[in-house]
């Protein structure tokens, strides 16, 4: 450590000098520069490039088999036979079932890519309601203040000292009693990780907004006599979401992880209903300890994979929007 | 930290230090805690309540209606909803969480009797973390963007990738199933936890029993069970405080005072470890307080993954056994738990940072 020439390392950053003009004058900036992971990706250099794509490649694997899962899984997801043939159950890879079979008699491999539709459904449900819903009260808390305001401060903090998971369970027990089918499970899964999420959201939006508001060309607008759902939208809104991407990209992962956690402890979606990779984890614990690795291992990479994916191009994006990485950066990013 | 940092516009503390000084801002700080219990048992409570009576939810099927009815009139559950929830409401600042359905007892009989467990482990894995974590960090600050950062950040980033269970698993199979290093699964073998009993007032902590007994096989044997456990939840944990370190680090590691140590010739070594590490450390101390709500989550899916017996395991049982009572007072205890952890955080932060002090 004491070898190194002690150059000093926040000047070599890795900070293009273009995108901080962004801000001042939106119009004139190319769409291209507009989308959020398309622009990043053209700041991009180097490792982070190489971080962000990786990232992309994986996220886009997982869409593309979510959404395919139909025509890429051999079997369905609760089928214990083919052709009247009986898979049997905790059968080891073999060529009927190439990743084996669970202590049910279902086909992992099938169980796997299925598992990644219902994990894309749940995050893109989770993902959208707690966006609108958080932007709308940080928005609404943040612009009129008063006692609206304290109240759900007072209440989003509260909640944010229920650790996600215990949140999460209890939402589930409210929701479906504990048990569900596909949509229904999905349903009460998201609307769980909204309750975790929603607070996330609203505190930073809230704090944007506060910030946001007390600046000249606000009161401008108010000034000249702006109606104020025009003021919140076009004014205050667009001026305060430049965060939102990468907690996009944490809370999908989070729900994700939430998803499997629910489903670990019995609390997701049935078996027979839909394939969900935290169930089966939950019920290859007692196959690992007989040296059944086959039910244990695939749906755990999977989950794996499409986190890492998620979260690479979460990270990249919060890096390249803030090269020089002060606290700025959400430090409990992965709480 | 969270109850404050958005009371103000730019993360200034809703009581102004200048107001009054410490205590007050002690006092001001405790009793923010109140509005938090309650609405966390509120939202419980009512969450819990939404698919009807506990008892019907828990024992429903098993038993013949008229027997149902009866048990839920003995509890009290066909009263009016609002008057139970007063009366839970202050049961629980009389320290009395409800009782369980399933097998009757108290609450806060099971947090006296498997707290200690899930403390044990919490402490295993918070020293796994710190050992972890903090070093690493300060190496990934220091080579930033070069090859050691990039395997680390990876390394931190797939940490956090896996999920815990995941990581119990894969530890188990490797360790216990194919090396057959360590034990699957438990707390202590069958042998030792007999030794334990024998112990006068146990702690509950079997390492501090084991030590009073002056056993070192059983000292072995703990410790050889909290190994897998321990490293599972503590490499998660160690994850996020190597990318806090490294964050926090590069940031002190750009102001001018380091730059002004460096060109009087303060060795690089020195210059990570004591000045930019040692301002560094007071966002690192709050995020870390905050993350026990995590690894309190963390404990619930680790202690499940190993049979380890404390109150995440009980809660998983409970779960399984569809006591609602049961998981709504746990649930609800250890929301109260992190709620007075961020208080002891903050209040620990305003010590150390002099900007809160005076």
């Amino acid at each position: 450590m004491s070898d190194e020439n002690p150059t000093p390392q926040a000047t070599d950053a890795v900070a293009p000098a273009s995108p901080a003009t962004t801000a001042i004058s939106p119009r004139k900036v190319p769409l291209l520069d507009r989308i959020p992971v398309i622009s990043h990706f053209r700041q991009s250099v180097g490792l982070q490039r190489g971080m962000l794509v990786f990232g992309l490649v994986l996220s886009t694997a997982f869409i593309i088999v979510a959404l395919f899962a139909q025509w890429i899984a051999p079997y369905s997801w609760a089928q214990r036979s083919v052709d009247g043939q009986d898979f049997g159950t905790q059968q080891p890879p073999n060529p009927l079932n190439i990743w084996g079979t669970t202590v049910s008699g279902f086909d992992v491999y099938s169980r796997v890519i299925w598992g990644a539709q219902t994990a894309f459904f749940a995050i893109v449900c989770a993902v959208l309601f707690s966006i609108f819903l958080g932007i709308f009260l940080g928005l609404v808390s943040g612009y009129f203040g008063g006692w609206l305001d304290r109240i759900l401060v007072v209440i989003a903090d509260a909640i944010y000292a229920l650790p996600s998971l215990l949140l999460a369970i209890v939402l589930a027990i409210a929701i479906s009693g504990g048990q569900s089918s596909l949509w229904s499970g999905i349903l009460s899964t998201s609307l769980a990780i909204t309750v975790v999420f929603v607070p996330q959201y609203f505190r930073v939006i809230r704090a944007e907004v506060v910030r946001v508001k007390a600046e000249p060309f606000v009161e401008s607008a108010r000034v000249i006599g702006v109606p104020t759902h025009r003021i919140l939208t076009r004014h205050v809104l667009r001026n305060s979401t430049r965060s939102i991407p990468v907690i996009v990209t944490l809370n999908a992962s989070e729900a994700l992880l939430t998803l499997a956690g629910l489903g670990f402890l019995g609390f997701g979606i049935e078996a027979t209903a839909a394939a969900e990779w935290g169930y089966d984890l939950g019920r290859s614990v007692a196959d690992v300890s007989s040296g059944i690795w086959w039910t244990a291992i695939p749906p755990g990479v999977a989950i794996v994979l499409v986190v890492l994916g998620i979260t690479l191009v979460g990270e990249s994006i919060n890096d390249l929007s803030d090269p020089r990485l002060r606290r700025r950066r959400r430090a409990g990013g992965a709480a | 930290m969270v109850m404050l940092a958005d009371e103000g516009t730019a993360g200034t503390p809703l009581v102004s230090p200048k107001s009054g000084g410490m205590w007050r801002y002690i006092l001001v700080r405790f009793f923010l805690i109140i509005p938090t219990v309650i609405i966390v048992v509120t939202v419980v409570f009512f969450l819990t309540r939404f698919t009807g009576d506990p008892i019907t939810a828990s024992l429903g099927g098993r038993l013949p209606p008229d027997q149902l009815a009866e048990r839920i009139a003995a509890a009290g559950y066909d009263r009016p909803v609002i008057v139970q929830y007063l009366e839970y409401l202050s049961g629980v600042f009389r320290g009395d969480f409800g009782t369980t359905i399933t097998d009757n007892r108290p609450v806060g009989v099971i947090l006296l009797t498997y707290g200690s467990a899930t403390l044990e482990l919490a402490f295993y894995a918070l020293i796994v973390a710190l050992a972890v974590g903090i070093p690493l960090g300060l190496i990934a600050a220091a080579k930033r963007d070069r090859v050691p950062d990039a395997f680390l950040r990876m390394g931190a980033i797939l940490f956090y990738a896996t999920p815990i269970f995941f990581v119990a698993i894969v530890l188990k199979l490797i360790f216990s199933v194919w090396l057959g290093w360590l034990p699957v699964a438990g707390r202590a073998s069958t042998r030792t936890e007999l030794l334990l009993q024998r112990v006068e007032n146990p702690t509950g902590v079997y390492l501090i029993d084991a030590i009073r007994l002056g056993s070192p096989a059983a000292i072995s044997d703990v410790l050889w069970h909290a190994v897998l456990p321990g490293l599972a939840l503590g490499l998660l944990t160690a994850g996020i405080f190597l990318r806090l370190v490294r964050t926090n680090v590069i940031g002190t590691l750009g102001a001018q005072y380091v730059t002004s140590a460096r060109s009087r010739g303060v060795n690089e070594y020195r210059l990570i470890t004591k000045h930019a590490y040692r301002p560094a450390l007071i966002p690192i101390i709050t995020v870390m307080g905050l993350q026990i709500a995590l690894l309190l989550s963390g404990a619930v899916l680790t202690e499940k993954s190993f049979e380890w017996k404390g109150i995440g395991f009980m809660l998983s049982e409970y779960i399984k056994a569809r006591d609602f009572i049961a998981v709504q007072g746990i649930i609800i205890m250890v929301a109260i738990i992190v709620a007075f952890t961020n208080f002891l955080v903050d209040i620990i932060a305003a010590m150390i940072d002099p900007r809160v002090r005076y």
